[in-house]
Order: structure tokens, then C-alpha cells, then sequence
């Protein structure tokens, strides 16, 4: 096995931690945007695509490759823009004049 | 520094900005920023990765790589932009089944890659992981997007048999994986993709429409989980980080979603639900009871002679287009000194948040928007419950009848506001075809019609009182 999976293994467990502890904080109202967004970062696969076409020897490993690439930029870039496009819309009321009594009770 | 620890620092900086970006997500102000931050990273790491050396030789193949990513944005710039929101539910399905795909295709390819050297076992089974996980995401979110674009129908799909052969194909896969790790033949690997393609399937087939938001917020956690295996496979902390971050969230989100639901995760993946309540719940009540139905104008009356109205807008909305006008009467109710603000419950919408999106849309400002909790405590004291477009999230049903399918669901307190005022369309009962006794409380006022058309009446009719 060696020390290399183990090293791995570590970051994985502790991820699960920070990752668990961060995403418990999301308010419900940014749940969809959480779910697009976190459905964008796992867009990084399109860094293993990369690497698998670059190191691609035979024509197999090429198409397969070549297709990883489409799939992974279709997952990062729709994922990013749309995440963008409903965040933009998330607005605070424009005029601050009146504060809410009811906020400060939460 | 060499080459490859600064490629490995960079990564280190990406992976930050995706916790910088999740954190972000903690209050509405600072969610875009962090969006951009986390693109920002990704971008960046894309980047790096063009310089770094595979199998001690630089990157092959370039020019097809930028082709594949050229084709790739070209497809998604347009479809994330123009589509329509209340479609997002199956984007976002759409991307996610993708980014599975491409998970799982990572996967074979290097096994095909790496095969010759003789792998050990535990990259092979990584390996099969990916390609097993990564698949029933990519067939899996295939059907979701089919059901909530109503492509197919978005009642569960039951045949005879179902669970035993979901449970054959299940296992299969599994006696495959350990044939793959003892032997490591290629052949074997392919028979087991094409197996996960059918359990993906298989396993979306029988859950309902109303259950599909869960069942998107499993895929996605599915596919962190896939892009996880992948990195093990490829040795990346990138990978790795990024994929166990979506597949925690994921996973998080899923249960929220279920105890939202007041049901358990594998009641929602397993039961069929809604495929035989409907077949008894369908046919409505022949008691003779009657309900109190009333015109615009009534509710407009109402509205304009009270202090705190609090409106809880639900899937129906959506589809009347109605968020615009719903809108326009909160704010000329607000003008004349009337406290208003909307009621969300979690499942609200298709997807997990997604009636504060669709409002979000239609310009009405994050503060307005009250969680369920939040919004039960306030309701005691409202006047007016103006429920538009939603049913079972405020059915009493689930609190008092043990015979009902939803019993144990949290709900909006409709019941709890002095009037409660409904814009329905029909007497039809909701998505999970449940009666709500709620319809025939005395204090209860329908308006039967489009929800759009009514609400344009109502603000006319408050304009002009």
C-alpha cells in the first residue's frame, strides 16, 4: 500500500470534516446554489481529462480522452455560470432606511 | 522550486478557493464573490496542469485537449445562460451527469493506461470505484433530467419484480468488481460499465418527481464522490479534496432534504412514493362538504385591512409565472404599512432552495424570505396566510392524521394565521395527490384559477381601494 495512500486517505478523511462543518453553515435559502456550486467544483475533473489525453498513447485511450475533456469543461463552465447567473440575483433590499425589528429576535 | 512542486502549489491555491467559495455560501452578500473565487481557482489549476509532465514526458495531444474544452464551453456558455429558471433543477442534473461521465471515463482510461504495469490491487479498486460511481451518476442524472423536463412521466416507474432485479444488476456488479481485482481483465471492466449504466437507471426509475430534489442532491454527492476515486487513481490532493467536498455536501444536503421531508433516505429512494397514494388518493371525497370560495376582490379587502401578512408560495407559482406579480402585491401591500414577508419551506420548488431562487429572480430582496422555523413562530400573530400554488407543505395532515402518507413531514403553520387565503387552480390535491383538510376550514378562502391571472386582479383591486 505505502505511505502515499495513506497520505491520501488523510486528506480525504480530513476534508470530510471541513467540508462537513462549512456546509452545515449554508442557510436554506442558498441550498440551491450550494448544489449547483459544489456541482461545479467537482468540474476539477477536467484536470484528471487533461492528464489522461496528455499521457494518451493508443487511439482508445485518445477518444476516451477526448471525450473525458468535453464532458469535464460541460460540468465546469455550465456550473460556474449558472451558479454566477443565480447568485446574481440574490439582492438585498435597495433602500436600508428601515431596519426590520423582527431580524434582530433570530 | 521544480516544476511540479510549484504545479502542486498552485493546486494547493485552488482547492483553498473552493473552501473560500462553500464558505461564501454562508450568507447571500458574499456568495457571487466567492463564485468567482472558486472559477478563479479552477481556472488557474486548468492552467497549471498543461505544463505538468505525464509518464516523464510533457503534456501530448494539446491541440485536441484545447479543441475538447473549446467544444465543451462553446455547448455550455449558452444552455447555462438562456436557460429559463424554474428549468435549473435539471441543468444543474444535466452538469452533474456530465461531470459523473467524464469521472468515470477518467477512470477506464487510465486503468486501460496503466494496465500493462500490472496495477496493484487498491488501484484497481479505485479504479472500479470511479468507473462503478461515476456511471450510475451519468445514467442516473440522465433520467432525473428526463423526468423533471417531462420527457417521460414523473411518477415512479414499478414493474413487477423491480426490487429483486435492481438487486441481481447490484449484485452483479459487485461479483464483477471482485472478478476485475483478482484477474484485472480489460473485457470484464466494459460489462461492468455497461452494468452501471443500467443500475443508474434502474435506481432513478422508481422515485417520484417530488422526490427527484433529493435524489439530484445524491447524484451530486455521487459524482464528488467518483471525481475522489479518480484522484486516488491519478494521485491528485486536487482531486481528492474537491471531490470528498462535494460528495460531504452532497451527502449533507441529501439528508436535510429527506428530514425536511420528515421521511427517511431510504423511504425516498426505495418506497415508490406517490405511485399508489394516487391510485386511492385521486378520487376525491364525495362527503358533500363544502368549501368557502371567493373572488379578487374579497382578497383584496382582506389583505388591505390587515397588519402582517405572510405569503407562502410553493411549485405552483412557479409555474404560473406568478413570482413578478406576487411581488408587486407585496410591495403595494407594503406601501400601505403592511408588514409582509414570505414563508419557504425547504422543499418548496424542485430542487433544495429553489423557491428562494425562483423569488430571487422576480427581485424580491433575501430579507423578506423566512425559513420554515423562523416563519411558524411569526405566524401566530398573522392575519393573513396567503398560500399561492402550494398544498401538502401546509397540509395539518402531517402533524395530526397517522394514516397520512406525508404524516411526520415538518409544515408551514398555515393554520395558524387568523385567514388563511389559497390560489389554486382546482380542487385537485397536490404533487403527492394528499387531501388537505386545510381547504375546508371555515376560516379558509379559495380562489380557484390561474395564479397569475388572480394576483394581477388582487393588485389591481388593492391599487384601486
Amino acid at each position: 500500500m505505502g505511505n502515499v495512500l495513506l497520505q491520501y486517505a488523510t486528506v480525504l478523511v480530513l476534508t470530510i470534516f471541513v467540508g462537513t462543518e462549512i456546509i452545515a453553515k449554508v442557510p436554506s435559502i442558498l441550498h440551491t446554489p450550494l448544489m449547483s456550486g459544489s456541482n461545479a467544483i467537482h468540474g476539477v475533473i477536467l484536470v484528471g481529462s487533461i492528464l489522461i489525453l496528455g499521457a494518451a498513447n493508443t487511439n482508445l485511450e485518445m477518444v476516451l480522452g477526448f471525450l473525458a475533456v468535453i464532458l469535464g469543461t460541460l460540468n465546469v463552465v455550465g456550473g460556474f455560470v449558472v451558479t454566477d447567473r443565480m447568485l446574481e440575483m440574490f439582492k438585498a433590499k435597495p433602500k436600508t432606511a428601515k431596519p426590520k425589528s423582527d431580524e434582530v429576535a433570530e | 522550486m521544480s516544476r511540479e512542486t510549484l504545479i502542486d502549489l498552485i493546486y494547493l491555491i485552488s482547492a483553498t478557493t473552493f473552501l473560500v467559495a462553500l464558505k461564501g455560501l454562508g450568507s447571500p452578500k458574499h456568495a457571487r464573490r466567492g463564485n468567482m473565487v472558486a472559477a478563479s481557482g479552477m481556472l488557474l489549476a486548468v492552467v497549471a496542469t498543461f505544463f505538468k509532465y505525464v509518464d516523464g514526458h510533457s503534456l501530448h495531444h494539446v491541440w485536441l485537449i484545447l479543441l475538447g474544452i473549446f467544444i465543451g464551453a462553446v455547448v455550455a456558455v449558452p444552455v447555462a445562460r438562456f436557460v429559463k429558471m424554474t428549468a435549473m433543477p435539471q441543468l444543474v442534473a444535466i452538469f452533474n451527469g456530465v461531470g459523473g461521465g467524464a469521472a468515470a471515463l477518467v477512470s477506464i482510461t487510465e486503468f486501460v493506461h496503466i494496465k500493462s504495469t500490472h496495477p496493484a490491487t487498491y488501484v484497481t479498486l479505485e479504479v472500479l470505484l470511479g468507473v462503478l460511481i461515476g456511471t450510475v451518476s451519468f445514467s442516473g442524472s440522465a433520467i432525473a433530467f428526463a423526468k423533471l423536463q417531462e420527457l417521460m412521466t414523473g411518477r415512479p416507474v414499478t414493474y413487477p419484480g423491480q426490487q429483486i432485479i435492481n438487486g441481481v444488476v447490484g449484485v452483479g456488479a459487485l461479483v464483477l468488481i471482485v472478478t476485475i481485482l483478482v484477474n484485472g481483465s480489460t473485457p470484464l471492466l466494459w460489462i461492468l460499465l455497461a452494468l452501471a449504466f443500467v443500475l443508474g437507471i434502474a435506481f432513478v426509475l422508481p422515485i417520484g418527481g417530488a422526490d427527484v430534489p433529493v435524489l439530484i442532491s445524491l447524484l451530486n454527492a455521487f459524482t464528488g464522490l467518483a471525481v475522489a476515486a479518480s484522484g486516488f487513481t491519478l494521485g491528485s490532493n486536487l482531486l481528492i479534496v474537491a471531490g470528498t467536498l462535494v460528495g460531504a455536501s452532497g451527502i449533507l444536503l441529501t439528508r436535510l432534504m429527506s428530514a425536511a421531508m420528515g421521511r427517511s433516505l431510504s423511504n425516498v429512494l426505495f418506497s415508490a412514493f406517490g405511485s399508489n397514494i394516487t391510485a386511492s388518493g385521486a378520487t376525491t371525497r364525495e362527503d358533500g362538504r363544502s368549501v368557502r370560495s371567493g373572488t379578487p376582490e374579497d382578497i383584496a379587502v382582506l389583505l388591505s385591512y390587515s397588519s402582517r401578512v405572510v405569503i407562502i408560495p410553493g411549485y405552483g407559482l412557479a409555474v404560473a409565472q406568478g413570482q413578478h406579480v406576487l411581488r408587486e402585491l407585496a410591495e403595494v401591500l407594503e406601501g400601505k404599512g403592511i408588514e409582509v414577508f414570505y414563508a419557504i419551506h425547504p422543499v418548496a420548488g424542485r430542487m433544495p432552495g429553489h423557491m428562494n431562487v425562483l423569488l430571487a429572480e422576480a427581485n424580491v430582496p433575501y430579507e423578506q424570505l423566512k425559513e420554515m422555523d423562523e416563519a411558524n413562530s411569526e405566524l401566530q400573530t398573522a392575519d393573513v396566510a396567503l398560500v399561492v400554488g402550494a398544498n401538502d407543505t401546509v397540509n395539518p395532515a402531517a402533524m395530526d392524521d397517522k394514516t397520512s402518507p406525508i404524516y411526520g413531514m415538518p409544515i408551514i403553520r398555515a393554520d395558524l394565521a387568523e385567514n388563511v387565503i389559497f390560489l389554486k387552480r382546482s380542487m385537485r390535491p397536490g404533487f403527492a395527490g394528499i387531501e388537505n383538510e386545510l381547504l375546508y376550514n371555515p376560516k379558509t378562502l379559495l380562489v380557484f384559477g390561474d395564479a397569475k391571472d388572480t394576483l394581477t386582479k388582487v393588485v389591481a383591486a388593492v391599487k384601486a381601494s
